[in-house]
């Protein structure tokens, strides 16, 4: 039994990651009804950023200034930077194909992927980064529930998770802002004609998914530990299951869904076979969509004609 | 495109715009020329013979650069279908190497999945992002019908008899896959057949590897025998691969001007409209996924074949996106412009860029052409091109001032261009370094230059081609295989935004809803 509890602790672990992914990616679904293949790659970049934030302070082993500031400071710099990009690349890419034909910025999007991730091989090389988080958090400063181990990173990534999900939630419901969002999303030129700008709208929706991507693989490296410039391919993949599965383009639905990928993983890397891991979950994905297409908490799309 | 026009100067040589007019009318938004075309459909009372055709005289070069292609607009389809495929079974007679040789095979198989996924994308308008696996299928089923791998001593069926089986059974694998399109749209069609691709990348590492390999793949795969004859060279191969590609492409021709290929378009264009007309959407949607399938899997026979051995990295979403790229380089919904974008784009990407000499003709050459196309007037030209020579030779000067290990790096052109450029581009000792900080300048200084307008936009040109002149020579050619998947990239970006008709493919009007 302490084996389940611990692969479900693992598996809400890397569920609030992708959860976060996913947020971002359902969030651009929303309000531009597009697909952001390159939503991934952001979260690549944003581990890298991590990367080079705790070399910047002298590396892992030898850091010159607190830890938490350090912390701190990925986090922060990895959803500004990150969020500029996601911004540039609306700006730059997707907003002259908002009235194109649905394949055009689809197709834009598998470019500014492709385009990203060997970017980021050209600056960065095809050797694995390493966080090396245990030289500057200690493994042993977690809280241990019997004999299930929940290890101070995890913690800090749950509560993080956690707390950017419920603020999000805030965001979307309560300011003007998610007003303004919300209304981009359920009619563009409905929303344009009382008054809405929607092209900030849509930069400052672009902005917040690509700056929670950035957190999120700043997370990831501290979890995970390896970064390179392949990692939001799989990544991308993931929290596109994620947010399929919750319903894309709604917010709840890709919090679960990312919690449900994350467990469902972990319990079939733990009970099954790590080989089988990748081919399951994307074999859950196709199923979910033949059997219940807008997902588990999407409502049925009717379509005007 | 016009109505038949009145009067009797209808043939007379038109009168050449002045430069200015030209000028104008090239800043101006293409949808606005279009609206104006259309407003202006007809001769117009009071309007010159000149007025009412100047939209289509726009789609022609000036003199007698515009009579050749008027005179190449006449050839039909399928002398240029002969033509192009004379042309192919002849270059091989100008001495290509081995290496040429096999780029060629690569580009034809590169080919025959654009032309095969232009049914699926370009005709019926679906978004399949598992075309690659339809490939990937091919070429397993291939290998393990003409292989020692199944069986204690494999089976090894004549290829006249495996290959059709394989064709059938992907164009079967391929109305399996597009079952879902009967109920999924747009994007969550692309989401499946995404993960279905992905899926099958992952199956082929991991399932039976026994049989299928694993990471290993299989090797050992028979080569093509059909009619006595064992195609184990080559130029065989490359000859096979032209026959079935003109082969392929006039199958698919048949198909484009059938009631069959009517009915894709009406779907591409409006399902339920189509449906309405009694067209059956169901059937005409599964019979383009078949299709393309059937080709891919028809590509991937012959791509085992020739290689003896497949790999699942062989089949992995790189290849998807350099198939896209080509599609849509060439112009989704032309059978023509899918393979010559293919053509083109697998020659640069796997040919030229490996080599410095040509590459670098080939990127400053393409720079070249891009300005001499864009830029009007002719004086903005000129003085975009001298200054951009005067930016680098006072850059090369200041720095060289400064310290001399900043220019003591030769350019990593090889030939004549490097040559020239030896004291206009700033290469430091240590490049790498430098030309990565490049290399983001430039992506900035690109965003950038498409969001300024006017006067501002000449003036950030200069900067913009000299550091992309350093990057390239500092970086890029440094790293061809990295290069190459950017170009890719940046092809898929900059044709969808700038051109996403392709170079041979006509301009979609849609409705906006």
């Amino acid at each position: 039994m302490a084996f389940f509890f611990q692969e479900l602790v693992n598996g809400v672990t890397t569920g609030a990651l992708y959860a976060l992914v996913a947020l971002g990616f359902s969030m651009v679904y929303g309000v531009l009804k597009l697909l952001n293949f390159a939503h991934g790659d952001l979260y690549m970049v944003g581990a890298f950023v991590g990367y080079f934030v705790i070399q910047w302070f002298g590396g892992p082993a030898a850091l010159s200034i607190p830890v938490p500031l350090v912390l701190l400071i990925m986090f922060v710099l990895a959803a500004l930077l990150v969020g500029f990009l996601g911004v540039a690349i609306e700006r730059f890419a997707y907003r002259p194909l908002r009235n194109a034909p649905r394949i055009a910025p689809l197709i834009t999007a598998i470019g500014i992927s492709f385009f990203l991730e060997n970017a980021a091989l050209l600056l960065f090389g095809a050797q694995f980064r390493v966080y090396n988080t245990s030289e500057f958090i200690s493994f042993s400063s977690g809280i241990q529930i019997g004999s299930v181990s929940i290890d101070a990173v995890q913690i800090m990534v749950l509560l993080m998770g956690l707390v950017l999900m419920v603020g999000l939630r805030l965001l979307v419901t309560r300011t003007k802002l998610g007003k303004q969002m919300r209304a981009v999303a359920s009619d563009r030129e409905a929303a344009e004609m009382l008054g809405i700008n929607v092209n900030l709208t849509i930069a400052a929706t672009f902005f917040l998914g690509s700056a929670l991507a950035g957190v999120a693989g700043v997370m990831a490296g501290l979890l995970f530990n390896q970064v390179t410039n392949m990692i939001g391919f799989v990544a991308g993949l993931k929290a596109f299951t994620a947010a399929v599965v919750g319903g894309i383009g709604s917010l709840p639905g890709a919090m679960l869904g990312g919690l449900l990928i994350g467990i469902a993983e972990s319990f079939i890397t733990g009970y099954v076979s790590s080989t089988y891991t990748n081919l399951l979950i994307f074999g859950l994905l196709i199923a979910v969509m033949l059997a219940r297409p807008t997902g588990l908490f999407g409502r049925p799309q009717l379509r005007k004609v | 495109m016009l109505p038949p026009t009145r009067g009797p100067d209808i043939g007379v040589p038109v009168p050449a715009l002045p430069p200015e007019a030209l000028a104008a009318e090239a800043a101006r938004p293409a949808g606005e020329r279009q609206a104006d075309a259309a407003q202006e459909g007809g001769p117009q009372v009071g309007a010159d013979e000149w007025v009412a055709r100047r939209a289509q005289r726009h789609e022609y070069l000036p003199s007698w650069l515009g009579s050749a292609q008027r005179a190449a607009e006449r050839v039909g389809w399928w002398p240029r279908l002969a033509i192009a495929g004379l042309a192919g079974v002849v270059l091989p007679l100008f001495g290509l190497g081995g290496f040429q040789l096999q780029v060629g095979i690569d580009s034809l198989v590169i080919a025959l999945l654009a032309v095969g996924l232009n049914i699926v994308v370009g005709w019926t308008g679906m978004l399949d992002l598992g075309y690659v696996a339809f490939f990937g299928f091919g070429a397993y089923a291939f290998a393990l019908l003409s292989s020692a791998q199944v069986g204690s001593h494999g089976i090894h069926l004549p290829s006249l008899l495996s290959i059709p089986i394989v064709i059938i059974a992907t164009g079967i694998l391929g109305l399996l896959v597009g079952l879902p399109s009967r109920r999924l749209i747009g994007d969550y069609l692309a989401i499946v057949t995404l993960f279905f691709g992905e899926a099958f990348v992952e199956f082929t590492n991991n399932v039976a590897p026994g049989v299928l390999g694993g990471p290993n793949g299989i090797v050992g795969i028979d080569t093509v025998h059909a009619f006595g004859h064992q195609i184990s060279s080559n130029e065989g191969y490359y000859y096979l691969l032209v026959v079935l590609l003109v082969a392929t492409m006039a199958v698919l021709r048949l198909l484009d001007t059938s009631r069959t290929g009517r009915a894709w378009r009406a779907v591409r264009e409006d399902p339920l409209a189509a449906g309405s007309m009694t067209v059956p959407v169901d059937r005409v949607k599964l019979m383009a996924f078949a299709f393309g399938a059937a080709v891919a899997g028809l590509a991937g026979t012959i791509f085992a074949a020739q290689q003896i051995s497949v790999f699942p990295t062989d089949f992995d979403t790189p290849i998807l996106i350099v198939v896209y790229a080509a599609l849509v380089l060439g112009g989704a919904g032309s059978i023509a412009g899918a393979a010559t974008g293919a053509l083109l784009v697998y020659v640069i990407y796997d040919g030229l860029l490996r080599s410095p000499t040509y590459s670098g003709y080939m990127f400053y050459g393409l720079i070249l052409l891009t300005l001499l196309a864009r830029l009007r007037p002719w004086r903005r030209l000129a003085l975009v091109l001298a200054g951009t020579v005067a930016f680098g030779f006072v850059a090369h000067a200041v720095a060289q001032a400064i310290s001399h290990t900043w220019v003591a790096g030769a350019p990593q052109s090889t030939g004549s261009v490097g040559a020239a450029l030896r004291d206009w581009v700033i290469v430091p000792a240590n490049a790498q370094t430098p030309g990565k900080f490049g290399f983001v300048l430039l992506v900035c200084l690109l965003i950038a230059l498409v969001q300024v307008k006017g006067i501002w936009r000449t003036v950030l040109l200069v900067p913009t081609l000299y550091v992309a002149s350093f990057t390239w020579e500092t970086v890029l050619i440094a790293n061809p295989s990295v290069t190459r998947q950017l170009m890719i990239g940046a092809i898929l970006i900059v044709m969808m935004n700038a051109r996403p008709q392709g170079l041979l493919g006509t301009r979609r009007v849609e409705v906006p809803t």
